[in-house]
């Protein structure tokens, strides 16, 4: 296993193995942070800070924590409220940057996602300031009004990027939803604006329809290995067109999955549901598993065959853009080279 | 080092005892709590101790187990205490001999409160020490916070030099509750008095196998007596001990102590004894006296018991010639209470001895103050030095009250003043319970306690109600220690601030104000229209007075800066830059530093919006111009309208006014017995918005109805025929249903008595299609429809109640239209817990008698001065009572066996007039099924005829018929009450109720917490959520109260959650008082203590449910007789993590705040947990429908 090379760089940065654990709550305890930096993570990306939850803690603090009392003679508070042994979400954070940093040897890259551009650039600088080693941007918004158009969201995206670029010194990624009219073109843009990679793709909550309880709910389902195949097409249009690094999240439970979306073209890959479901060690067996599936394209190294099944490189370039019934109408085409 | 610091009495306790000792063993007990809460919070931070260890804080299931704890911690050689009050100290009795008996060290900290006798009472007074003053404890009272601080520590040294174990005991709520500023003991002087040989010689007394002993045996008359005696040299020796620690403490400190300490006069003729904070209020009386050159003293009992008949008599000047003892407590029967008798035969055993001190015994009356928190002033210390001039002064008097039956009372001129009153600076504040102002005062004092040589005190008043309370917060500050521990008076306050300017059109603010003062207003009117807000009598007081007046629109400022309704910074504001006490920038810079401390945990956003807040309040500020006279023509409103009835006019109006002071002795029933449906009278008007109803969505289903806490939305069915009177904007609609087809529907609000907590628009299921913001139900802001939905209510109320038997109470709409006989608690607006009891009423209440647990549902229920219990237009409702926190079981219990006992006589008697009054009607009396509606309407007309029958006759048989035949009517047994009561203090009962087979309803209003004393941690509390008394999130699963029901195989258990299944919760409370033995419902009720908006009552139930936290379920053991599974899970296997159902409330989300490891282990040992809870009760469910197969 040794004898195999899997380094790669990613962000700029030179990590031992294309396998990074996603943003989850695994980064908030330092063992499970260590566990998986023992079964080989080649980089940790913390649990993402929502400035939204951080107001919304902070409001929840001063109301019910602070400004507890209700004018009742027998109860002037409710909850306890350990001044000292407090700590502001932000803080926490912070804490657990240096924590990590600390302790562990591979590179923590932060996750931040902001409301305001204030609150992302004062957060992106106090993480920097905290040791992380890179920020990816937990970009998501739902662009449900129906006033605003795609460009007027990828402006916000582009001007939050030159802006925190202008703060900090770290690398940036964009953590990207797959919602983009024409996402190869925002990715070229981002480029300019001089991010450093983009993770391809995020996953949100969804909504659904309690049918028992006549409601509506929403929740945060894990991923499924077959979702890999959505970053998959994105990477192998995307390699080699831009100069940034790019990384794969998405349904990656097994090295096989890992492996398809670095011969898709991706720099790493992330890996979320299959460590929140196995914890922090299942990362050594996909690790072991891709070294075995790398064996299969008798490479020793991963860099050789990154990119291998991209558009660019591989054998059928069409395939990646093709719907499916296309697909089948294209079968008729006669081979090029066939006079008809 | 000592510093100078402002806290309260409490506080001042804890840090001692805290420093003193290893193991403290607690439960809450109002005013006793934050005591242990505060041992709690410093344990979970890991603050040593002075021995530097971090004491253990364990909490008990009740005040006996914490003794019992206690007991066997000592017995170990640890130093250990407790905190407690009131019934907590009475359960402790038992140990508490034991305690004594075998020498042991211990100090028990009483913030004395008074004991329950014909009413419960949360404030202070000695009934609770009395009642132990026999246990062999010594017993040391501290009259000011200054005096806990330190007599906590004496009580600890000189316990652990004399083995005799101590009550340390203070006023509850007036020194407990008392902000005031005090000199520290530094850990050098704690040191220096506690004896480390004692500590040494306590821990070699332990139980330890190295060494065994045996302690505790029984014994025969042969040696018990004598081997009890053998302890009477160490009582001896004790006030020796107590005066050397108080000398040595006096070298440490400067501050001195005696046993009694006299004040006063050395030619003093007369003399008051007494002790507690009423001595306070005496020094600061006689002091000014004997300035004036009157020969008048006081003394100070410090160490009761022992009581040194010696040290009292050396106390006393030799020219005394007149004693009166003051008692803060009634013995009722004797011919004295305790302190009085004790001084009497010290005086008089003296006198008889050989060297007489007085040239002739002194006259000495005893007489009773200050019960239950009254207060005590210079007034009645001057009415009782008054009474001693008298030839014959009256004995056994009372003063602070008119009693008017017994002549008891004392008069006194309640417009007497001392200096020291009118000498501090003095303001008082009216503020609504949760808008800050108690916290805003609490800072002040602080603020200026701690910025200046002044020396500060606060005390604070509440009503009882928990939503739309009103605080008045009392502030003094003074150049000299201030020992007015009594109110600001009348005429007194140079400064009073009206917070909530709904208050003005009830309460008199300015009575207390001085000639001079300032009133700052928080006013929502124009600048222009402020004076015209103001009744008539307060612009005359204002004029009179020469008030300077002040506004501020503290509301606006508050929501302009995102802090909503908190205006306590916006006020705080006001008050410096108005008052003097503080150059104003120096205040103003102090008040910005005490918010960055005080918000700077919820960060920077929020502590800059409150620092805006400061600057904007200061620049809002406008003085109003007052004119010569007073130009309005409307007036304060009268507490009760003039229909009221009498007693509602005389007694509860008078209480809800703040006049209850004024009350005789022969207003009371000599039983404390109250006269239900007086809620209705309290019209508090809270709710900025009201619901409205549109009729033309509406689809009757009568949700809201079902989750109003506070049965403010009700339904009726009427003919239209009734609609002839009705007020224009009266509100109805056919009816959908087809089984009432020709009835219309109304669904009317009570607008005045509504709180505003919008649950019923929440649950509301409809919305218009064309307009999805407006759904059936929707709130409109109350003032404009106030009038005319007035009108409404009133007409809604006189229309008939619909036939009940007509109804289907297993429908949610039709159900609804069942008369609630629970009506406008002063809950928390949005309660959990009170639609339950509300569905109980509307389903049984005309047969209903409730055992009330003490808790929230009994303070809301059953507080003064009114009560949501309430009778139908033919007088009937629950009959309610509340006896214990830890007996409500065996209460409950105690009425079933009660009822069923008179029946059986009822039916026995009938027998004998069978020849009488005809066999068939007896048998069909006795016989009568009464299993629904229609059957006990039925029974009720038989027992209706019978007894018209029987009126008038004078044989026994017949007269004692009468006075039993109503419980021929089947009657509906319900005990109710909390977690804390039914999982903790009175599980024993509760289990031994379960067990007993007897048909009672149990209705178990789970919050999960002790919520009545704030929020301390229960067996019901779940893993991982923080409560007081688990600072670090309580690392136990919660206790599953409805599988170990269950167990028995023959209780009806019913695990319920109405906002998550509503026809669920009606279901099971059918069943449960159907069924004829132990019923218990377990109800999901969320709580403003789990740190949420209780406006998403409903969706956190809904929540609760679907994460699997809380298992619908019902398990009916009829059902096997019908050869089903008696177990029924009735929620869907959970669906949602735990996770995301936790993390909506505080006091799950906080806890990953100050613990965030152990938060997220103990959120997947949860997700663990529900899904194997779920497992267990499925495979139980489906087990036994194998077996059946």
């Amino acid at each position: 296993m040794s004898a195999v090379d899997l380094t790669t760089r990613y962000l700029g940065l030179d990590l031992t193995s294309p396998l990074i654990a996603a943003a989850s709550p695994l980064s908030r305890s330092l063992d499970n942070a260590r566990q998986l930096e023992d079964a080989g993570a080649g980089a940790l990306v913390m649990y993402s800070l929502f400035e939204e939850e951080l107001t919304h803690q902070e409001n929840a603090t001063a109301r019910f924590m602070i400004d507890q009392g209700i004018g009742f003679g027998e109860a002037d508070s409710f909850l306890p409220f350990h001044d000292s042994a407090f700590q502001h979400g932000l803080e926490q954070y912070l804490d657990q940057v240096r924590t990590l940093k600390q302790a562990l040897t591979i590179p923590v890259i932060a996750s931040l996602n902001g409301v305001s551009l204030d609150g992302w650039i004062e957060h992106g600088r106090l993480l920097c300031e905290a040791g992380a080693d890179a920020l990816e941007l937990n970009v998501y918004h739902l662009a449900s009004d129906l006033d605003e158009s795609g460009e007027a969201v990828e402006r916000r995206y582009l001007e939050l990027l030159t802006a925190l670029k202008a703060e900090v010194t770290v690398p940036v990624a964009m953590k990207l939803s797959p919602y983009f009219s024409s996402p190869g073109h925002f990715i070229r843009r981002l480029a300019e604006a001089k991010a450093d990679g983009v993770v391809l793709f995020n996953r949100f909550y969804q909504p659904d329809i309690d049918l028992d309880h006549q409601q509506v709910v929403s929740q945060l389902s894990r991923s499924r290995p077959d979702e890999i195949r959505l970053a998959l097409r994105w990477l192998a249009l995307l390699y080699r067109k831009t100069p940034l690094t790019l990384a794969g999240v998405g349904g990656v439970h097994s090295g096989a999955d890992a492996l398809k979306l670095l011969l898709a073209g991706a720099d790493a890959v992330q890996l979320c549901s299959a460590l929140l479901v196995q914890g922090p060690e299942y990362l050594a067996t996909v690790k072991q598993q891709l070294v075995e599936q790398l064996a299969l394209f008798d490479s020793d190294c991963l860099a050789d065959v990154i990119g291998r099944f991209s558009q660019r490189q591989c054998h059928s370039p069409e395939v990646f853009e093709r719907a499916n019934y296309i697909h089948l109408i294209d079968s008729y085409n006669p081979a090029a080279g066939v006079h008809l | 080092m000592s510093e100078r610091i402002t806290l309260d009495g409490n506080e001042a306790v804890a840090r001692v005892a805290y420093a003193l000792n290893e193991v403290i063993a607690i439960y809450p007990i109002t005013p006793a709590s934050s005591m242990g809460e505060w041992s709690d919070q410093w344990a979970a931070q890991g603050r040593p101790n002075l021995f530097g260890a971090v004491p253990s804080v364990v909490e008990m299931q009740s005040e006996a187990g914490a003794a019992g704890a206690l007991h066997g911690a000592l017995q170990n050689g640890a130093l250990a205490t407790t905190f407690t009050a009131s019934q907590g100290l009475l359960l402790m009795i038992p140990n508490m001999y034991k305690i004594a008996g075998e020498l042991t060290p211990l100090v028990i900290h009483v913030s004395a409160r008074t004991i329950a006798t014909h009413a419960l009472s949360i404030f202070g007074d000695h009934s609770d020490v009395m009642a132990v003053r026999a246990t062999g404890f010594a017993m040391l009272a501290a009259n000011s916070v200054q005096e806990v601080h330190d007599f906590a520590l004496i009580s600890q040294a000189v316990s652990l030099t004399s083995r005799v174990p101590f009550v340390h005991f203070f006023d509850g709520f007036r020194t407990s509750h008392e902000i005031a500023t005090l000199d520290t003991l530094s850990p050098e002087t704690l040191s220096a008095l506690i004896d480390l040989d004692a500590i040494h010689a306590h821990r070699r007394r332990a139980l330890t196998p190295e060494n065994p002993v045996l302690r505790g045996s029984a014994q025969n008359p042969d040696v018990f007596f004598q081997a009890q005696e053998a302890v009477n040299p160490y009582y001896q020796a004790l006030p020796g001990l107590v005066q050397q620690a108080f000398d040595r403490f006096a070298e440490l400190t400067g501050r001195h102590y005696h046993l009694f300490d006299y004040i006063g006069s050395e030619q003093a003729r007369r003399v008051l004894v007494l002790m507690g904070s009423g001595a306070e209020t005496g020094e600061e009386t006689v002091r000014e006296w004997v300035e004036d050159g009157e020969p008048v003293g006081l003394i100070k009992v410090r160490l009761y018991r022992p009581f040194s008949a010696q040290d009292l008599i050396a106390a006393l000047p030799e020219t005394t010639e007149a004693i009166a003892v003051l008692d803060r407590c009634k013995e009722p029967g004797a011919d004295g209470e305790p302190l009085y008798k004790d001084v009497l035969t010290a005086l008089a055993q003296h006198q008889a001895g050989t060297a007489p001190k007085f040239s002739q015994m002194p006259k000495v009356i005893g007489g009773r103050y200050g019960l239950s928190s009254k207060e005590f002033t210079p007034a009645m210390v001057k009415a009782v030095f008054d009474e001693l001039n008298a030839e014959q002064p009256k004995n056994g008097f009372t003063i602070g009250i008119a009693d008017d039956v017994s002549g008891s009372s004392l008069n006194f001129d309640a417009s007497y003043r001392s200096r020291a009153a009118l000498s501090a600076f003095n303001a008082l504040f009216y503020g609504l319970g949760s808008d800050g102002t108690v916290s805003a005062n609490k800072n002040a004092i602080k603020i200026i306690g701690n910025l200046t040589d002044k020396y500060a005190q606060g005390y604070f008043v509440y009503d009882s109600k928990k939503s739309g309370a009103m605080t008045v917060s009392h502030l003094r500050f003074g150049d000299a220690p201030i020992r007015s521990s009594y109110l600001i008076g009348e005429g007194d306050a140079q400064f009073i601030a009206c917070h909530q300017p709904s208050f003005l059109e009830r309460h008199a603010l300015l009575d207390k104000a001085a000639p001079g003062a300032v009133f700052l207003l928080n006013s929502q009117e124009p600048e222009g229209e402020v004076w015209h807000s103001l009744p008539r009598a307060t612009q005359q007081a204002i004029i009179d007075k020469n008030i300077r007046l002040y506004v501020l629109d503290a509301y606006a400022i508050a929501q302009r800066l995102g802090l909503g309704r908190l205006i306590n910074t916006v006020m705080q504001a006001g008050f410096f830059a108005l008052s003097d006490v503080l150059p104003k920038e120096q205040a103003l810079t102090a008040i910005k530093q005490a918010v960055q401390k005080s918000y700077a945990k919820a960060g920077q956003r929020i502590v800059e919006a409150n620092i805006a807040a400061i600057d904007a309040a200061v620049a809002a500020l406008k003085e109003i111009p007052v004119p010569d006279k007073a130009d309005n023509d409307f007036d304060l409103t009268p507490p009760v309208p003039d229909s009221a009835p009498e007693f509602i006019r005389n007694i509860t109006g008078e209480i809800m006014a703040g006049r209850g002071d004024t009350l005789p002795v022969s207003a009371f029933a000599a039983d404390g017995t109250f006269p239900t449906g007086t809620a209705q009278w309290d019209k508090r008007n809270l709710a900025l918005d009201i619901p409205v109803w549109e009729t033309d969505l509406c689809t009757q289903c009568g949700k809201c109805v079902f989750v109003c806490p506070h049965s403010v939305i009700r339904s009726k069915l009427f003919k239209p025929e009734a609609m002839a009177d009705a007020p224009p904007t009266f509100k109805h609609t056919p009816v959908k249903s087809k089984a009432f087809t020709g009835l219309e529907i109304s669904y009317q609000v009570a607008p005045e008595d509504c709180t505003g907590c919008t649950l019923c628009v929440d649950v509301c299921p409809i919305r218009d299609r064309e307009n999805p913001e407006r759904k059936a139900l929707n709130m409109r802001p109350q003032a404009p429809l106030r009038e005319q939905e007035r009108a409404n209510w009133d007409f809604f109320l006189k229309l008939p109640e619909p036939d009940r038997h007509l109804l289907h109470a297993n429908k949610i709409p039709e159900a609804m239209h069942f008369q609630p006989l629970f009506e406008f608690p002063s809950a928390c607006v949005g309660c959990g817990e009170t639609p339950y009891i509300r569905l109980a009423s509307q389903l049984f209440g005309e047969r209903m008698v409730v055992a009330n647990a003490t808790g929230c549902s009994s303070i809301y229920g059953g507080n003064l001065p009114t009560t949501p219990w309430s009778k139908n237009a033919e007088g009937r409702g629950p009959a309610w009572s509340n006896s214990l926190f830890e007996d409500n079981a065996e209460f409950g219990l105690g009425f079933r066996v009660a009822i069923n006992q008179q029946r059986l006589f009822a039916e026995h008697l009938l027998e004998q007039l069978q020849d009488d009054i005809g066999r068939e009607t007896v048998a069909a009396i006795i016989d009568a099924p009464q299993t629904d509606e229609a059957e006990i309407f039925e029974q009720r007309q038989r027992v209706a005829a019978l007894k018209q029958r029987l009126e008038g006759r004078n044989d026994a048989v017949s007269r004692q018929l009468l006075e039993v035949i109503d419980t021929l009517i089947k009657r509906s047994v319900w005990i109710i009450g909390g977690d804390g009561w039914g999982y903790d203090i009175g599980f024993g009962g509760l289990d031994h109720v379960l067990a007993s087979g007897l048909d009672v309803n149990i209705l178990l209003l789970d919050t999960e917490v002790y919520s009545n004393t704030g929020g301390q941690t229960s067996k019901a509390t779940p893993r991982g959520a923080i409560a007081k008394f688990s600072a670090a999130g309580k690392a136990t699963p919660k206790k599953d109260l409805a599988r170990l029901a269950m167990d028995y195989e023959q209780v009806y258990v019913a695990q319920v959650a109405f906002g998550a299944k509503d026809a669920h919760t009606l279901r099971a409370f059918l069943e449960a008082e159907s069924y004829p033995g132990v019923s218990l419902i377990i109800a999901y009720s969320p709580c403003i203590a789990h740190g949420v908006d209780l406006s998403r009552n409903l969706k956190q139930q809904n929540l609760a449910v679907r994460s699997g936290h809380w298992p619908l379920l019902r398990f009916d053991p009829r059902r096997v007789s019908q050869g089903h599974n008696p177990m029924q899970l009735d929620s869907a296997k959970p669906s949602i993590p735990f996770r995301d159902f936790a993390l909506t409330e505080a006091r799950f989300n906080m806890l990953a705040r100050t613990h965030p490891q152990a938060s997220e282990k103990f959120m997947q040992q949860c997700q663990q947990e529900v899904e194997a809870r779920y497992r267990h009760y499925h495979l139980l469910a489906e087990d036994l429908k194998e077996r059946e197969s």
